[in-house]
């Protein structure tokens, strides 16, 4: 088997993020990024692949330069190689601008027999990179997969759909999302945490990946944001304060306001 | 309250321990507790963590580190559940014989698996007519030709069943005494080694312990660990480093209980205010912070005092031992007391910390063998 890459998103942590008033895209460099949580299975099936199969796995993100903790994190896990794609040109990528430049990435990575990503990024929630990076790469694509074994050049894959588990067979090289539900996530080791200490590790530009910059981020993103809003309640839900029998009291009188009550008064009468 | 001067390393093991606290140990340790269940993924992701290697030479896949960071592995585990932290340290005593004793031959067979957790280990040395005395065991161990034979019963063995690699305490010469006994390594599946049944303790209840049944065990010579008639220098020496983790133990719990019963102190609403801000509450607080940090800070020094390269430590080690177990079990008892009603529910966690703690003051040397140690210690200094 050829290496295995993996591409993992730095999400903001909830309750960090700001949106671009002008863009209307999420201020990225300024939040908390945490790892996109289904990427965990991502890594985690990469590195059950590793073990058995004694394959190399390359872990790279496409952001700015502060999803540089969550790259030693997956080196923690028993990543070989991290590549980080950041560049000023890169900001407000929709999916299909992003696929261009991790699909560039992939292809410089050749040969390669599997890319794995995460199903979807729990900001954005399209689910589209996987199967538009493939579609790009001209490879096949298998979305939410849940295992993977390989054998004579083959990858044998059970995918969870809705009508229940499909097993396929893929000759590599190809991409899938992964399903994020595993019954298990190794944690870091210590003794790869202490070496991710004094880790340096790639970086490219859209330069080094030769990517013309009218395909790359805002500019090259189709997708145009018309505008975002903060969810208005039309009903908003009233918080009352004060001694227990007071309130129940009150809550009893609005029932019986509303109607809701009718029934029960009169058993209890 | 305090700062320990930790290195950067440490730091980032103690991390790393909480994290695997907070997502394999924490959510299922009452559950465990309530159906006294051993689950082996806590062990596994600590195996994935590398952490069975703390103690292990580099040269053997390990990470090299020293009785403190043992400490501050096995402490951080404790504070989130005492029976994982039970198979975990029992491990290491079981592997500290080979790492002390063992040839190369057995280091190199043994270590490698043990550091990567692949293998855990177990430490038999009490039998049933031989707990506190322990130059009473009746196992013996016969030399035929190339092999030995051993034959005997241990009892309350923690990995009992789970442990690929098991040293035994055997008698090789009955007219020598203490220095009649040897040390051997059983490896599951030897023919004649059996486990028995799992025994339903009080506490540490994640945990698992049996019965080792020796029943002509014939095992190669080569699992002799160092020389025939070693067995007690190995068996005490091996003691004198793990009690250190039978303190850290007591160093988690007792941050545990302090901490849950404070929680709880500071929200809990009597005579309309939290019950904190009456003084014979806040007062067992501060006795209880003061006690802790007592225990940690002679716990610590001890396991520096070890790790600084130190001969003779059997004293200093049966200190931190029996004071650090001693504080938890005051800890912990009023803890329950602090909580009330509460601490007194199986629903909660104080209950659970006071019959945990109460098995430290009984195993790995009870706490007045530790007293009889440390008493003989100091009459050795003030002759």
């Amino acid at each position: 088997m050829e290496r295995i890459i993996v591409c993992i998103k730095g999400v903001p942590r909830p309750g960090t993020v700001k949106v671009d008033p002008e863009t209307h895209t999420l201020k990225r460099e300024s939040a908390e990024l945490i790892l996109n949580p289904p990427d965990r299975a991502a890594l985690e099936m990469a590195m059950r692949l590793r073990e058995r199969y004694g394959v190399e796995v390359v872990v790279m993100s496409m952001g700015p330069p502060n999803v540089a903790p969550l790259l030693k994190e997956a080196f923690a896990l028993g990543a070989d190689e991290l590549i980080l794609l950041s560049d000023r040109a890169f900001a407000g990528a929709d999916t299909l601008a992003t696929s261009r430049v991790l699909a560039q990435a992939i292809r410089g990575l050749t040969p390669f027999s599997l890319v794995i990503m995460g199903l979807k990024s729990v900001d954005g929630e399209t689910a589209q990179v996987p199967p538009e990076t493939a579609a790009i790469l001209n490879l096949p694509s298998v979305i939410n997969v849940i295992d993977i074994s390989y054998s004579n050049n083959r990858f044998y894959l059970t995918r969870e759909t809705n009508y229940g588990e499909e097993e396929l067979e893929v000759e590599p090289p190809l991409i899938i999302s992964m399903n994020p539900k595993l019954e298990y996530f190794r944690p870091p080791s210590l003794k790869r945490l202490l070496q991710a200490r004094d880790l340096s590790f790639k970086s490219m530009t859209a330069q080094d990946l030769n990517l013309a910059e009218d395909l790359l981020g805002l500019k090259g993103s189709p997708t145009q944001v018309a505008g975002v809003f903060e969810k208005v309640f039309s009903q908003r839900g009233e918080v009352w304060k004060g001694e227990p029998e007071e309130l129940a009291d009150k809550l009893i009188n609005l029932l019986r306001e509303k109607g809701l009550l009718q029934k029960l008064a009169l058993i209890n009468r | 309250m305090m700062d320990y001067f930790f290195t950067e390393e440490q730091r980032i093991l103690i991390d790393l321990v909480k994290r695997i606290g907070e997502e394999y140990i924490r959510p299922k340790a009452l559950f465990w507790d309530e159906r006294e269940i051993y689950d082996p993924l806590p062990i596994k992701a600590l195996a994935d963590a590398d952490l069975f290697g703390i103690i292990v030479p580099k040269e053997y896949g390990g990470l090299g580190m020293g009785v403190m960071e043992m400490c501050l592995a096995v402490e951080w585990l404790s504070y989130f559940c005492a029976g994982v932290s039970t198979t975990y340290a029992a491990s290491f005593l079981g592997a500290y014989p080979i790492i002390l004793f063992g040839s190369e031959e057995q280091k190199s067979r043994y270590l490698p698996k043990i550091a990567k957790g692949d293998s855990l280990c177990a430490f038999a040395l009490t039998e049933p007519q031989a707990g506190s005395d322990a130059f009473a065991i009746k196992t013996t161990a016969k030399r035929e030709g190339d092999h030995y034979v051993l034959n005997g019963v241990k009892q309350w063995i923690t990995n009992g069943g789970l442990a690929d690699i098991n040293v035994v305490i055997a008698i090789t010469d009955p007219s020598k005494g203490s220095r009649g006994a040897s040390a051997f390594i059983i490896e599951k599946g030897d023919l004649g080694f059996t486990v028995g049944k799992k025994e339903k303790k009080l506490g540490l209840k994640a945990s698992v312990t049996t019965d080792l049944i020796l029943n002509n065990c014939k095992i190669p010579r080569e699992r002799l660990i160092s020389r025939e008639g070693m067995g007690f220098v190995v068996a005490l020496k091996t003691l004198d480093y793990a009690r250190c983790g039978a303190g850290a133990q007591a160093l988690g719990i007792a941050q545990a209980a302090m901490e849950v019963s404070l929680n709880h102190a500071k929200r809990r609403i009597q005579f309309g205010q939290p019950v904190y801000n009456f003084q014979a509450v806040s007062h067992t607080f501060a006795e209880m912070a003061m006690k802790l940090e007592s225990s940690r800070a002679l716990v610590y020094s001890v396991a520096r005092y070890i790790d600084s390269g130190a001969k003779d430590f059997s004293g200093a080690s049966a200190m931190a031992k029996c004071f650090a177990t001693d504080q938890a079990m005051w800890i912990t008892e009023r803890a329950i007391q602090m909580m009330g009603g509460y601490g007194y529910m199986r629903d909660y966690l104080p209950q659970k910390l006071l019959r945990d703690a109460k098995c430290l003051q009984i195993y790995e040397g009870t706490n007045e063998i530790q007293r009889n140690v440390i008493a003989r210690e100091l009459a050795k200094v003030y002759k």
